[in-house]
């Protein structure tokens, strides 16, 4: 079983609704986020083009974040979620410069946290958090090992890009184009 | 936001009104338990926007409140809540609410209160609207309201004997195009509107921008088309989200929308690309509307709009080849220019050219439930309303137009107090933020005897009240069921999940009190709000308890249909029975039949048109210190085009101020955004943010007010509506 995320460029509207849901679900202290919205605009008036997309950890198949965490706090669980264990973490910051996502942040705990793919609702069967609330419904979450899923007939049906994929991280978040 | 800038997209809005006459009826209403394992979840509905989600309140372990989900049953969110709706717990944690009753011991707006006990309050209140019924009538006592206590300070206010109630959401947003709908359909579109666009194949968003108004459902349907394929075609000056999903961007010279629309309809025509069965089968008019856009071509639009005849031709023609699952949207803020209700005419008739009445993919018939209400005693006559002043205008219109009831709290001539207004009651809406010319609105204030503001938060209007009730948050309080149109008649229950934070109260609470210190018991037979609703619910065979496990019940009435077959002829409440191309009740009223365009006034040099909008995660003021919401946008930005900038040598994120045609400098400085998608002859800001009020710790000084700005007033002289587009503004830089 190997997680991932797509979402959808072409509907993303950048509400942010992901961030807020995610914040709330997770208690995430006001003022951090585990996503946020990137958006890109390009061409002049009126030739333009607009990018609105919703990121977060990549949970990368080849994690630089796991390979640098000192205590093993940072690691991977068999799904190939990338998990940081609270209580393990010293906060050294060593997976925040490594990560060239930039997905991860210091809590004011002390710990260090980012995106989970709210690993506590999945064993429910629940998606995460950003993925059930997003109304554009541009967000697909599931099982690329799994081709029946909607997650594998996304991404065989469209196109899509990584973010940068020259870092070789092997990332998990694909962006449809 | 701490490790991201939050970039920024935009919107607003209202529901619900009655037309007089020949016109329609239309009313608007509101909604609530449950366990599930160990946690709890009440159900609500969201109270942040008018769109009113359904959902569910969940406490934590701690029987906090954790989180607000969408309830999967009901229409409006098809379980997913907008940002505004997620974040809605921050209105309830937000350390800067009203917690106790206040009277204020100073001058208007010097911001100096005492607490007080709601016993005190209610008895001032009480006095003082004796004392203006003694002096000039119960008529003086005026409500502005919006959101769902609006309907319990109505019940007390016409007990008391005054008509003088007006939604802010009419006149200064959707009146125009309900007054048009009405016109033109014989009936004014409501909330939520009857749009099909999950199927549809052509959606026409002119002066709409879904994704960053989010107008739930709408949102989520848009993207259903997107899916599905549909062709959307944006008009908007401002490259907006909507736009960039766009099939085709129209990027329309401002003021100029209905030299498009006119030739649009003159295109379908000639070409005979409109529904020629539905037409003559439904339509009265035609010859008269033919005849009239003759000259209307695409050439003559292009000097005028600046779309390329081709472009014209094109989108038309995908209209029509959409047709009947096309939607030319009719849109919700439409108070633009003062022509505002005959631009939303030249829509309806393009809706009605395309046959989309009825029709999958177009506008679908709603259903919707009726609640029995417990009868009430005969409200008193008033002897004048707000129309007595207005010498015979706005007939077309039976809802109070707030900016009017303005006008009317300043005499005429000073000394003259007859049809004066002399107390407002304002609840839930920041009046001074929502209509525009706010020295107006100040000039009105200081004139009154009394002003009493209901809200949950502090807000300018609080500033400048005599006596303000603390409302507790919606997830605090029972209110009434949410009774609202749509494919499925439905109704939701809004319930507290918790006991109110502070000494704070429900609206219907606040109204009984009062009116039982005014003698009115007899329009208060309820105790508690609990034993009104079970009443109700079981009236319909339903009961509080049931709807506390459920939230949303659907009651589809029998028989209901969504559209109508192709070769249907069917009957519509205008003096015709027929869709009027033609409005006959426009001609009675000495106003154009049919749409024309006007030409309006262009900034001058160094002026750029003021555009506003909205933001995804803002509901105009009211969120604008909500700590969720203010952390994914905190203040405003002015959107200025990279040649202007350049001109003016202004530099990203720099502060500055705007000064607008009539020399009003804006009170705080706003942010810069150079960006190419506005443009050169305008400047594009996010409505609701430049908080004046201190009391409101994250909002105050974050960003200007747009409303500041719109000095100039277009007054719609068919519906008296506030069209505030015409307005310019330019940059003082110097200083910060
Ligand atoms: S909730 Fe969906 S549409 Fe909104 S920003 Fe997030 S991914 Fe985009
Ligand atoms: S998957 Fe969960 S933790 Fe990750 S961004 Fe979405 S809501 Fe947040
Ligand atoms: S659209 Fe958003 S703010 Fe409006 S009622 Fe729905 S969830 Fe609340």
């Amino acid at each position: 079983m190997r997680y991932a995320m797509a979402i959808d460029t072409l509907k993303c509207v950048g509400c942010s609704d992901c961030v807020v849901a995610c914040q709330t679900e997770n208690n995430v202290p006001i003022g951090y986020c585990r996503d946020w919205i990137v958006e890109v605009t390009d061409g002049t008036y009126p030739n333009l083009t607009l990018e609105n997309r919703s990121e977060r950890c990549c949970h990368c198949t080849n994690a630089p974040c796991v390979r640098c965490c000192p205590t093993g706090a940072s690691h991977k669980t068999e799904e190939g979620v990338v998990l940081v264990t609270h209580s393990d973490c010293i906060g050294c910051a060593a997976c925040i410069t490594s990560c060239p996502y930039d997905a991860r942040y210091t809590h004011p705990e002390g710990y260090v946290d980012k995106c989970t793919f709210c690993y506590h609702r999945l064993a429910d069967g629940l998606l995460p958090a950003c993925v059930s609330v997003c109304p554009t419904k541009c967000l697909y979450f599931g099982d690329l090992d799994n081709p029946e899923s909607k997650i594998s007939e996304v991404l065989k049906n469209r196109k899509w890009k990584l973010l940068i994929p020259e870092a070789g991280t092997e990332p998990k978040l694909y962006f449809l184009i | 936001m701490q490790r991201r800038e939050f970039l920024k997209i935009s919107s607003l809005g209202i529901g619900g009104l009655a037309l007089s006459g020949t016109l329609l009826y239309e009313f608007f209403n509101s909604a609530n338990d449950e366990t599930d394992g160990e946690l709890h979840r009440f159900p609500t509905y969201c109270e942040i926007c008018f769109w009113q989600c359904a959902g569910w309140t969940h406490l934590d372990k701690d029987k906090k409140i954790w989180k607000i989900i969408g309830n999967e049953d009901d229409p409006h969110s098809n379980g997913r809540l907008c940002p505004r709706g997620t974040g809605g717990i921050g209105s309830y944690y937000d350390k800067d609410r009203l917690k106790k009753p206040l009277i204020r011991i100073n001058d208007r707006g010097k911001q100096s209160f005492r607490e007080a006990s709601w016993e005190e309050a209610f008895d001032l209140i009480a006095k003082k609207m004796k004392d203006i019924s003694s002096k000039y009538g119960p008529e003086s006592m005026a409500l502005f309201h919006h959101g769902s206590g609006g309907k319990y300070f109505t019940n007390l206010i016409k007990a008391f004997g005054s008509d003088n109630i007006a939604k802010p959401s009419f006149a200064q947003c959707m009146g125009p195009r309900e007054v048009a709908y009405a016109a033109t359909f014989g009936t004014g579109l409501s909330s939520p509107e009857p749009l099909d666009i999950r199927d549809t194949k052509c959606l026409v968003l002119i002066g709409s921008h879904l994704g960053e108004n989010m107008h739930n459902a709408q949102v989520q349907e848009m993207s259903d088309a997107i899916d599905k394929g549909a062709s959307i075609i944006t008009v908007d000056p401002r490259f907006s989200t909507a736009a960039s999903k766009s099939k085709f961007w129209l990027p329309i010279k401002p003021a100029t929308d209905i030299a498009l629309l006119l030739s649009w309809i003159n295109v379908l025509i000639t070409n005979e690309w409109y529904d020629k069965e539905f037409v003559e089968l439904n339509c009265e008019g035609f010859d008269q509307l033919k005849q009239h856009v003759q000259s209307f071509t695409p050439e003559w639009a292009f000097g005028i709009t600046t779309i390329e005849p081709d472009v014209i031709v094109k989108t038309a023609k995908t209209m029509h080849d959409a047709s009947p699952a096309v939607i030319i949207h009719p849109g919700r803020h439409t108070t633009w220019y003062g022509d505002d209700t005959q631009r939303l005419r030249a829509v309806a008739i393009l809706n009605a050219l395309l046959g989309s009445w009825g029709k999958r993919g177009g506008f679908f018939i709603p259903d919707k439930a009726s609640l029995p209400h417990h009868h009430l005693p005969a409200y008193p006559k008033p002897a004048w309303t707000w129309k007595d002043t207005v010498d015979g205008k706005y007939n077309l219109v039976d809802l109070g137009l707030a900016n009017i009831m303005v006008d009317a709290s300043i005499p005429k001539k000073s000394g003259d107090n007859s049809k004066v207004i002399k107390g407002w009651f304002v609840v839930g809406t920041n009046l001074i933020n929502t209509l525009p010319n706010t020295t107006h609105t100040l000039k009105a204030i200081q004139n009154l005897d009394l002003l009493v503001a209901i809200d949950t938060m502090p807000m300018e209007i609080t500033g400048w009240a005599d006596v303000i009730l603390p409302e507790c948050t919606y997830l605090e309080r029972y209110d009434s069921i949410r009774v609202n149109q749509n494919r499925e008649a439905n109704i939701a229950l809004r319930m507290p999940a918790t006991k109110p934070l502070y000494d704070t109260k429900p609206a219907w609470w606040m109204a009984r009190e009062l009116g039982l210190k005014l003698g009115l018991k007899e329009y208060f037979p309820f105790k508690t709000q609990e034993e009104e609703l079970d009443w109700e619910l079981t009236q319909i065979g339903s009961s509080l308890k049931e709807m506390k496990k459920i939230g949303v019940k659907k009651i589809p009435t029998p028989d209901h249909y969504l559209y109508i077959a192709k070769g249907e002829t069917i009957e519509f409440n205008t003096n015709s029975g027929k869709i009027e191309l033609y409005s006959s009740a426009i001609d009675e009223e000495g106003f154009p039949a049919m749409p024309v365009y006007t030409k309006h006034p262009e900034p001058e040099d160094g002026f750029y048109r003021l555009i506003y909008g909205r933001a995804p995660m803002h509901t105009f003021s009211r969120t604008a210190n909500n700590p969720n919401l203010t952390d994914l946008m905190d203040e405003n930005t002015v959107w200025i085009n990279p040649k202007i900038a350049n001109l003016w040598d202004l530099k990203e994120n720099q502060y500055i101020k705007l000064k607008n045609q009539d020399g009003i400098v804006s009170t705080f400085s706003i942010k810069v955004r150079i960006t190419e998608r506005i443009r050169i002859d305008s400047v594009y800001m996010v409505h609701g943010f430049g908080h004046a009020d201190k009391k409101l710790t994250q909002a105050y000084g974050r960003g200007a007010s747009d409303t500041e700005m719109i000095t100039n007033v277009l007054i719609d002289p068919i519906m008296g509506g506030t069209g505030m587009r015409g307005n310019f503004v330019t940059f003082i830089t110097e200083t910060v």
